[in-house]
């Protein structure tokens, strides 16, 4: 496998002009939505909003004012993270979602049925269905373009060079060395989402410098695999089988005793019409 | 706030809510006929009989709901089979999609094979093929290997259903390991309440009926309990019962589907058609009160 390719994005700098989501529309010949007549959100200057099957960069704008002249805007491009472990490759039942060689995560729309599964797996909600297509889909991390040794659409365009393309071991190098330098100015809160191998879903491909919470950004604090309610739920589905089948037994069996006694007790039943 | 909240909804409704309710009443009037058709008695069969007819038209209809929900339903063979490399199986032991396309296959059969030998048993087979399989479905042994197949399948299909929720990101449906039970038990007193509104009129008699009266209050009694451990797990996010879907589950589904049939004794058919309204809208209420909530969503000023 050719080494492990992804995203580092770096919010700090990121300045809310959506060329990535342009560059991706545009290369992965995506639809317009509602016939290419954009409603306004009405609550945002964001009027993409959000992450789905014809979307696959989104940029978000946290507007955090209290008051017209207090407050701050942060501005993050977000996008498939390519997790390590992947909830949506996980759950999905036609084997559409696999691993490539770059160790990232693709939907083949060839294979893909449209159930969905995907979608509700993903703990960053970030694929949903192409209406166009009747498959559900999300970024590639253009693996074509990655094939022949290009970068893909979205960094190469992003002006200020918040969205970085490369091997994720060099951006976990250089992503570090940024949050360093921006504590020193004074950003205590810097931090890095999704870098750490360790961490859950085992790191993520597509990973984030911030500087608020997670939470603030759209983000889980923890993601993690649905898998980890499969035991549980099975185990308890199960027993009520067990709790069912010995109820109906034991129904059957007084029944056969009433019976022999004689008796016709026990039920509390009348004819059922 | 529960990290569920940043997942998107799958859009899973009006093909996905019929497909989990008719699944689980057939997968539990097959289980029950099979219950009977391996230790009851003569005067059962006819509640056997309507109990694999209603799985057979139940497992296709559902295997119907839930082709035409996909977003290509000519692709359903690829939950099955490789597309690429037919015919080599694709089976995943944790995807509960993929599990159950091969239980709902399995329990298809199994229940179109039982309702076959019914109506042989009936003289209602025309076709000479059917007539074939229905005859062969006579012999004990083979009727009562499918019917612990089948029994097995139907089960597994009214649990699987919710097992397949709860193995999402999604919020209620991820935040409970309790939605499998629940939908299993559910199953179990929704097919036995269409037993008996049917079962009487294929000649099923008073005496017969009352075991299934009586298995059908004490399936209320466990779905009560179940649905009491659901709601108690979700406590850390019970804002989300704080609405339309939080009336319809404790009017609906505990109300109309559980404590009105437990109190109806001297009325069986009536209360079995609010046990199946109970059943429906509790698949209604739990689907929905999830797919209603958006990702989460950053307005200005937060």
């Amino acid at each position: 496998m050719a080494e492990a390719m992804g995203f580092f994005t770096d919010t700090t700098i990121c300045i809310g002009c959506k060329a990535c989501e342009v560059a991706c529309k545009n290369w992965n010949q995506l639809p317009a939505e509602n016939g290419g007549v954009k409603q306004m959100s009405g609550d945002s200057y964001d009027n993409t909003e959000r992450l789905d099957g014809i979307h696959w960069r989104h940029v978000k704008f946290i507007e955090q004012f209290d008051g017209p002249y207090n407050g701050r805007w942060l501005m993050m491009s977000d996008v498939c993270k390519h997790c390590v472990q992947a909830g949506c490759l996980e759950v999905c039942p036609t084997g559409a979602i696999i691993r490539t060689q770059f160790d990232t995560v693709v939907i083949q729309s060839d294979v893909c049925n449209g159930c969905r599964a995907c979608i509700a797996a993903c703990p960053f909600g970030v694929i949903d269905m192409n209406p166009a297509a009747g498959t559900a889909q999300k970024c590639t991390l253009c693996y074509d373009r990655l094939e022949v040794g290009l970068e893909p659409a979205c960094s190469k365009a992003c002006p200020t060079d918040s969205i970085q393309f490369g091997t994720i071991t060099e951006l976990r190098a250089r992503a570090q060395k940024r949050v360093e330098q921006l504590r020193a100015q004074g950003e205590t809160r810097a931090q890095l989402y999704g870098d750490d191998p360790n961490g859950p879903l085992g790191g993520l491909n597509s990973f984030y410098l911030l500087v608020d919470k997670p939470e603030v950004y759209g983000l889980p604090v923890k993601p993690q695999l649905p898998s980890r309610n499969l035991a549980k739920s099975g185990t308890f589905s199960a027993a009520s089988a067990a709790v069912l089948g010995l109820l109906a037994l034991v129904g059957l069996r007084k029944q056969r005793m009433d019976d022999m006694g004689g008796g016709g007790g026990g039920g509390g039943g009348a004819s059922a019409n | 706030m529960s990290d569920t909240f940043f997942s998107a909804p799958p859009h899973w409704t009006w093909f996905i809510i019929p497909y989990f309710f008719i699944g689980g009443l057939a997968g539990g009037a097959y289980f029950l006929a099979a219950i009977l058709d391996w230790f009851g008695q003569p005067a059962h069969r006819p509640i056997i009989r309507s109990g694999y007819r209603i799985a057979a038209v139940g497992a296709i209809l559902s295997g119907f709901f839930l082709t035409i929900d996909l977003g290509r339903p000519l692709r359903f063979w690829h939950m099955l089979f490789q597309s690429e490399n037919f015919p080599a199986i694709i089976f995943k032991t944790f995807s509960p999609i993929s599990f159950g396309a091969w239980a709902i296959l399995l329990f298809g059969l199994c229940s179109v094979l039982s309702a076959l030998g019914v109506m042989f048993e009936d003289g209602r087979l025309g076709n000479r093929t059917l007539r074939a399989v229905g005859h062969a479905m006579q012999g004990r042994a083979i009727a009562k290997f499918v019917a612990a197949i089948g029994g097995l399948c139907g089960f597994f299909v009214a649990g699987y259903t919710g097992v397949l929720l709860s193995v999402t990101n999604r919020p209620i449906w991820a935040d409970s390991p309790w939605l499998g039970a629940l939908f299993l038990v559910s199953g179990a007193s929704t097919g036995a309440a269409a037993l008996i509104l049917l079962a009487p009129g294929r000649g099923a008699t008073e005496q017969a009926m009352r075991w299934l009266t009586s298995f059908d209050r004490n399936a209320l009694l466990v779905e009560l309990l179940v649905l009491v451990l659901f709601v108690a797990s979700l406590w850390s996010i019970r804002q989300v019962w704080l609405g339309f879907w939080g009336f319809v589950l404790l009017v609906g589904v505990v109300g109309f589907g559980i404590i009105a049939p437990l109190r109806m004794h001297a009325r069986p058919a009536q209360a079995a058609r609010l046990v199946l309204l109970g059943g429906f809208l509790l698949r209604v209420a739990t689907i929905l009160a999830s797919e209603g909530i958006e990702r989460y969503h950053m307005a200005a000023g937060t």
